[in-house]
């Protein structure tokens, strides 16, 4: 049996009498495209910086492992691993060419080896040879340093590559590129990905799996798909993608549903969960494009419904929202698809009456953090 | 000189910061002109000679003072660097318990008053029993200049960015490897421009030295000092020209390497 690419283990590191990393766990496997993501001072860096070697777990803070074997106490270069930093963190006082031989001289590559695979390096990057080797990085723009900084760590064929927010500085054009030629690669060399970021989008569109970090532990770890679908508390769900929050209290059961009552004297139906029970209270949450906005005498039977009026309506693009006020509920967020509003005009309009339905499966029921 | 090209700066500031500059080096001026001039008494002038910066080279005490100090802030410069330098690093990368104690007693010695600094030398150096002479000097110079070189090299430093380091590591390089192969590089404008600030100083020191050079060993300063005492004679402006053409020029070159390659994020 193969060991996994990472492995963390109870792992714990403060600073002072802050803990920047409290007693986190998870394996990443081998080729996975592993993402950490979080609001700035969550851990998230930490756990890289952990797993790269410039920091160490605390006296009995757990284990790191990398292949199996305990790198707790293992020197950044005594690692199989290369990273990309936020800043690029090229050396300046080295051509492109020369960046991206530096870890192969340090490893003892044969000379005669570096310069095609510096050349390879760069072609996997998209870069010309020709144009770039010998160009000092600072004639580079962004994401061509950007570029030659994935190359420089790629050419050493580490078994993980540590990905620290490399894309924040670029444009959003050049960013979504970025994003699938990266997912391209993970899948094409077969190297395990570990990517830091704070932006959610970036986490859904590249990851197989997403550990999503709050005050030091993992909130959730989970495909995308999962994550989004059933954010396990309401921090996961406010932090990946948009959502809609009830309260309530579970008064009684009806055939597949417990029946809540929510502030106001709204009710509605959540699917029947094991370890809840009548009189308990239940936080809940809905996406907004998973409800509907209805006149108040067509909500189709079967589903929630909570009444109010129109309080705004927000054109997107691909979406519209309609956000609904509702006495004694925070207002209601509703997604709609735009299929070609321009031709058959939205029919809500500021201070329509209207009401917000969805089916009660799609309750997403919440944790407590 | 004319304003034109200076953009919105008034012409009347212009003219001040005219007449201030000329009346700060009108001294050396008047130094360098009298130094070329043929009479014997220095305030007169009755013609071009070079014959002053002749006699320099047959004055072994000037030639031997000469030879003492390039020994001296030569020899100091490359302690005083290397310490400094040392410093700097421990300063700017770690931290430590009493770092900022440390940090603020290496910058004490900049503002204290040479006579206090000689003096204490002095006693330092009779307490230890130790013979005034060029070693003394050294010692004392290097005394003087490590707290210069600290601030340049930590200016430098502080520009720099850490990841490269860290970068490095991840791609293999050792600590050591690391130091030579990136840190030493990217410090090294700002270690060269400490170095030439150090010797100019060192070059240039009299309070001290005087202090600490006991009766056998002179530098330049020194040398010259006791030479306007006995008599004022031309070629000891002819000295002086060559020592401030010297260190104005070591100064530019300086002031050149620190601001060369400023460390950039690429």
């Amino acid at each position: 049996m193969t060991s996994p690419a990472v492995e963390f283990h109870r792992v714990s590191k403060s600073f002072g009498a802050t803990k920047a990393v409290d007693s986190i766990s998870f394996n990443i496997e081998r080729g996975e495209f592993f993402s950490i993501l979080g609001p700035s001072g969550c851990g998230k860096t930490t756990t890289l910086r952990l797993l790269a070697g410039f920091e160490t777990p605390d006296p009995d803070g757990g284990e790191v492992r990398i292949l199996g074997e305990v790198v707790n106490d293992k020197r950044p270069y005594e690692r199989q691993i290369a990273m990309v930093f936020q800043n690029y963190a090229l050396f300046p006082h080295l051509s492109v060419e020369r960046n991206i031989a530096f870890g192969l001289e340090q490893r003892r590559t044969p000379r005669s080896e570096i310069a095609g695979r510096v050349a390879r390096a760069l072609d996997l990057v998209r870069l010309s040879p020709q144009t770039f080797a010998r160009r000092s990085p600072t004639q580079l723009s962004g994401g061509q340093r950007q570029r030659v900084a994935l190359a420089r760590a790629l050419v050493l064929d580490p078994a993980i590559l540590l990905l620290d927010e490399p894309l924040g500085a670029i444009d959003l054009q050049l960013r979504k590129e970025m994003q699938l030629e990266l997912k391209a690669l993970n899948k094409q060399l077969g190297t395990t990905f570990l990517y830091v970021t704070h932006d959610q989008e970036e986490a859904l569109t590249m990851s197989d799996r997403i550990a999503v970090m709050s005050h030091a532990r993992i909130a959730q770890l989970g495909t995308p798909a999962e994550i989004y679908e059933n954010p396990r508390t309401a921090f996961v769900a406010k932090f990946i993608g948009e959502s809609n929050f009830l309260d309530g209290r579970i008064t009684d059961r009806a055939d597949a549903w417990w029946e809540v009552e929510g502030r106001g004297g709204i009710r509605f139906r959540i699917p029947v969960l094991n370890g809840l029970a009548p009189g308990q209270d239940v936080h809940i949450a809905v996406r907004p494009e998973w409800l509907d906005v209805f006149r108040p005498d067509a909500v189709p039977a079967g589903e929630n419904a909570i009444p109010g009026t129109v309080r705004d309506v927000v054109y997107l693009g691909e979406t519209m929202h309609v956000v609904v006020s509702a006495p004694s509920t925070p207002d209601i967020t509703v997604a709609l698809r735009n299929e070609g509003q321009l031709i058959n005009p939205l029919p809500w309009r500021r201070g329509d009456p209207a009401t917000v339905a969805w089916r009660p499966e799609d309750c997403q029921i919440l944790e407590d953090e | 000189m004319g304003a034109s090209g200076i953009g919105k700066l008034p012409r009347w500031l212009v003219a001040f910061t005219a007449v201030c500059l000329f009346l700060m080096h009108l001294p050396v001026l008047v130094l360098i002109v009298f130094s070329f001039n043929a009479s014997k008494f220095a305030v007169t002038w009755t013609g071009f000679t070079l014959a002053w910066y002749r006699r320099l080279l047959e004055r072994d005490d000037i030639l031997h003072a000469l030879q003492a100090s390039l020994i001296v802030g030569i020899t100091a410069t490359a302690i005083a660097v290397t310490l400094g330098t040392l410093i700097a690093l421990a300063l700017a990368r770690h931290r430590f318990r009493g770092r900022t104690i440390y940090e603020g007693m290496m910058y004490v010695p900049i503002v204290t008053p040479e006579i206090v600094t000689g003096i204490s030398l002095l006693v330092l150096f009779v307490f230890l029993r130790m013979p005034l002479g060029l070693a003394t000097i050294i010692i004392a110079h290097v005394a003087f200049c490590v707290p210069f070189v600290v601030v340049v090299v930590v200016a430098r430093l502080a520009g720099m960015d850490e990841n490269l380091e860290e970068a490095a590591m991840t791609l293999g390089a050792d600590e050591v490897t690391t130091f030579f192969r990136v840190t030493l590089p990217l410090l090294w404008p700002g270690i060269l421009s400490a170095a030439l600030l150090s010797f100019i100083l060192s070059f240039d020191d009299f309070v001290i030295t005087s202090l600490v050079a006991g009766s056998g060993s002179s530098t330049l300063p020194l040398v010259i000092y006791s030479m306007v005492r006995r008599n004022i004679e031309p070629s000891i402006n002819a000295i002086s020209a060559l020592i401030v053409v010297a260190t104005s020029v070591l100064l530019y070159v300086s002031d050149r390497m620190s601001r060369r390659n400023e460390p950039s994020h690429a």
